[in-house]
């Protein structure tokens, strides 16, 4: 199996380089395929130690994998290796800075997420058990709180690519409306406030390409779609 | 070598880990207003506690009836009367306050239909769960669909976001920094993405490091679950306890390893054999595919033995929930259908899930108390508080699972002692307004042994010796033990171990240098691995999780005693102590060891 690996050393001053590497993986094929994570692992263990990637979980719930392979992103534990054409194209998630090899710094990514004040807010002092939430209100937060922050979806964005400082970005405006739908919580008008405004939630043009690549199955567009008609009803 | 002084932070306390049990003690602290710094070698969402599924024990009695009682009673039978009785009363009395605290912080809970509970917790039944003192199945465990452990995760690393907590992502925990009169006073750590060593200096350091399944070749657990902070504690000089006991879940997917929660079960999934039949009947007549892990892992391992397994090597069982209905299965089981679909080809609408049973849980840890203080045999007594030291969570030992751990008590035992020891810490801090001087020397020795990594000559990968290590414990350290099987494991590893000084790195750059991260995360499991296979060949009985076919009956009389592992590291020397359980509860009555059968 025959891969091609984005490799970045920021010590040695050159420019990143496309690496190429050789597998043979017939012999240990586990029952349902190996996936581009263990691919990524075996060339660490026996061909190159210096190949450098996240990963924690390698089922596809910590989100520490995201990459891009053959110019979509994913998460390498849970995408299997067969049906991929070759060689494989493996590479950082697009237009963060790139750490080294397939590491990029998260931090533009979290700065947005914490900008959302992704936390539940209400003032009223706590009853003595659990606050009530009937299971159609609790319904209204499928979909959104399941969300692993692997960044796929908002480097994935062409607004995100244009705009990475300004526009938040699918994964902290799905979570921002993870907030706004909790009927839990207190704080609905403050959050719109935030993101009523030109670039943090309006450059969202309805690209979809989150949709596509978020490997939860979750659907930011149709959050930020929320988000916007809450916004035009508050206006009337 | 010259002396190297590596910049230093100064905080009121230092947390190692950013898992379920650091946020919870983290939160603690930063609410107080105290200076608190939090070291994760990955960001916090990205730790284990991601990947708990079913729920979190808590008798609510949303849907059954319930009490603190009974949850007790069960968790002391789950341990196979190995657990301390005080620390376990105190958990599952503050277990409700835990979790309304938890629903309050803002944590997503599945929620009831109808009647007069409509709107409360979702609860659901998992095994060893009883009413009544060992009766009726018990409803029980506190869930948000099958990801309660990322919503718990993600709530705590929210809250802690509010609270203002100061985060060192990626940041590598290197050693403990401890005095000649035993206080702990800090830690190194490794800036990761700079490759540089910092000095964490602090009155109070938590280990929350979580567990260490990865000393196996096949576990559930994320690759991050190395055991650093054991690894900390054995060249601190203080000792690891109960490291025989490790618990094997029933239902891991074959070879890859993921988990296939409980949950299942609780929702009415349940085993068969390649004979379709259901065979956990015939071991547990009552609890069925509901008894306690380390009985239905023993019942796989039998009929796997017996050749009643499933596939072409029969090397696993069937776990069916077909009858469930697509939309049970959707609304309850997304994440298990996800996960069986992706890793072991297997819709479960549609038919079964292969299962076996994989390492999943270390019982054993570091030794502490209630409010989660470090205690060792130290001077006078043989549980003295460790100054400054600090663990909680699976890395630690208090020990509320004792010989076999129930479902859904790990996140409760997180939120519990994580909280109990923020609130210890806090005393303490105020106790202790001083900071004591720091031993440089300390700190150079962790250098130095950082520095080992840069030597250039050698002939052994440490993918090749954590390979073989793993395969060692795989082979010698699984659900059945013998004295010859652990024996020889102990050789083995040995020789394994032989090689390690051996072992030379390829990649010698600073940044992000994954490589050397997984020299030194081996270098941690190897010591775990050892103390595993050491402490499981004293223990002459079979308790819990620690099933030996040449000793298969529990020994009350000699064994109702915690082990405590000691390494001499200038004599490269083991060295076992005991200590007592402690049977008497907080206020109520001792629940006198008995038979244990479901």
């Amino acid at each position: 199996m025959k891969f091609r690996i984005y490799r970045y050393d920021p010590e040695s001053g050159n420019k990143p380089t496309m690496r190429d590497y050789e597998l043979d993986f017939e012999s240990t094929q586990p029952r349902q395929g190996k996936k581009v994570l263990d691919a990524l692992i075996a060339i660490k263990d026996t061909l190159d130690e210096s190949l450098s990637f996240r990963r924690s979980c390698r089922e596809g719930v910590c989100g520490s994998d995201g990459v891009n392979v053959n110019g979509t992103n994913v998460l390498a534990c849970i995408t299997p290796l067969e049906g991929l054409k070759q060689p494989i194209e493996i590479r950082p998630l697009p237009r963060l800075g790139v750490i080294r090899d397939l590491i990029v710094d998260m931090e533009q990514f979290y700065q947005h997420y914490r900008a959302v004040k992704p936390y539940l807010i209400n003032l009223d002092p706590e009853p003595e058990n659990e606050r009530l939430q009937s299971p159609e209100d609790r319904a209204e937060l499928d979909g959104l709180w399941e969300c692993i922050l692997c960044g796929c979806c908002t480097t994935s964005c062409p607004s995100f690519w244009w705009n990475p400082d300004k526009f938040l970005g699918p994964a902290a405006l799905l979570q921002g409306y993870r907030f706004i739908a909790d009927s839990r919580d207190q704080a609905t008008n403050e959050r719109l406030d935030f993101l009523e405004d030109p670039y943090r939630l309006f450059r969202c043009h309805g690209i979809m390409n989150c949709v596509e690549v978020c490997p939860k199955g979750l659907n930011p567009t149709q959050a930020v779609g929320k988000i916007k008609a809450l916004l035009v009803k508050r206006a009337l | 070598m010259t002396t190297m002084r590596p910049p230093k932070r100064t905080f009121d306390a230092v947390i190692i880990g950013g898992g379920g049990a650091g946020l919870r003690a983290a939160l603690q602290l930063a609410e107080a207003n105290l200076k608190v710094a939090l070291i994760s070698k990955v960001f916090p969402t990205r730790s284990h506690t991601v990947s708990a599924q079913g729920g979190i024990t808590a008798a609510l009695a949303n849907v059954s009836d319930d009490n603190w009682h009974w949850h007790m009673y069960d968790t002391v039978k789950g341990s196979d009367y190995l657990g301390d009785q005080d620390a376990i009363e105190y958990m599952c009395r503050n277990a409700a306050t835990a979790v309304y605290e938890l629903e309050h912080m803002g944590l997503p809970f599945s929620r009831l239909e109808g009647g007069k509970n409509a709107g409360k917790i979702y609860q659901r039944p998992f095994g060893g769960q009883s009413q009544n003192y060992g009766g009726e199945q018990a409803i029980r465990t506190c869930a948000a669909a099958d990801r309660t452990g990322h919503a718990l995760l993600h709530t705590l690393y929210q809250r802690n976001i509010a609270a203002r907590t100061q985060f060192f992502d990626e940041f590598f925990a290197l050693d403990l920094i401890r005095d000649e009169a035993g206080s702990v006073l800090g830690v190194t750590a490794l800036e990761i993405e700079t490759g540089e060593p910092w000095l964490f200096e602090a009155r109070a350091t938590l280990l929350a490091t979580g567990g260490a399944c990865r000393v196996f070749r096949h576990s559930t657990n994320a690759h991050i679950n190395t055991g650093d902070g054991l690894g900390m504690v054995l060249r601190a000089g203080l000792p690891l306890e109960d490291m025989e006991f490790w618990q094997f879940h029933p239902t891991g997917i074959p070879e890859v390893g993921s988990l296939i929660s409980e949950g299942v079960r609780g929702e009415g999934g349940y085993l068969e054999n390649k004979d379709g039949e259901k065979f956990m009947a015939r071991y547990a007549p009552n609890a069925k595919d509901l008894a306690s892990r380390d009985v239905v892992a023993r019942a796989i391992a039998q009929e796997l033995r017996a050749g009643r397994g499933c596939g072409p090597h029969g090397d696993y069982v069937h776990l069916k929930i077909e009858h469930l209905g697509a939309e049970k299965i959707k609304a309850r089981l997304p994440g298990i259908r996800e996960l069986s679909m992706q890793f072991a080809g297997a819709d479960p609408i549609t038919g079964p899930i292969p299962v076996t049973p994989t390492a999943h849980y270390m019982m054993g840890g570091i030794p502490s108390n209630m409010h989660g203080q470090v205690v060792a045999p130290v001077r006078t007594g043989p549980e003295e508080a460790v100054p400054g030291l600090y663990a909680v969570g699976e890395c630690a030992c208090v020990s509320v699972h004792g010989a076999n751990r129930l479902g859904g008590n790990s996140l409760l035992d997180l939120v519990v002692f994580g909280r109990a020891a923020g609130i210890h810490m806090i005393d303490y801090l105020r106790e202790n307004p001083i900071p004591r001087p720091l031993p440089q020397a300390e700190v150079e020795k962790s250098l130095a042994r950082l520095a080992r990594w840069g030597k250039k000559a050698g002939t052994e990968t440490v993918a090749g010796l954590r390979d073989a290590m793993q395969r060692v414990m795989q082979d010698h350290c699984g659900v059945y033990r013998t004295e010859t099987l652990l024996k020889e494991g102990i050789a083995k590893l040995d020789q394994v171990q032989a090689r390690l000084p051996d072992a030379v790195l390829s990649d010698h750059s600073k940044m992000f240098n994954t490589a050397r991260l997984e020299a030194l995360e081996l270098e941690n499991l190897m010591l775990i691995a050892r103390a595993t296979l050491v402490s499981a060949l004293a223990r002459t009985e079979s308790r819990g999780a620690h099933s030996r076919e040449d000793h298969p009956k529990r020994d009350d009389d000699q064994w109702l005693r915690h082990t405590l592992y000691f390494r001499d590291f200038t004599q490269m020397r083991d060295q076992l102590d005991y200590k007592p359980v402690k049977l008497k509860p907080l206020t109520v009555e001792t629940f006198q060891p008995k038979e244990r059968t479901y």
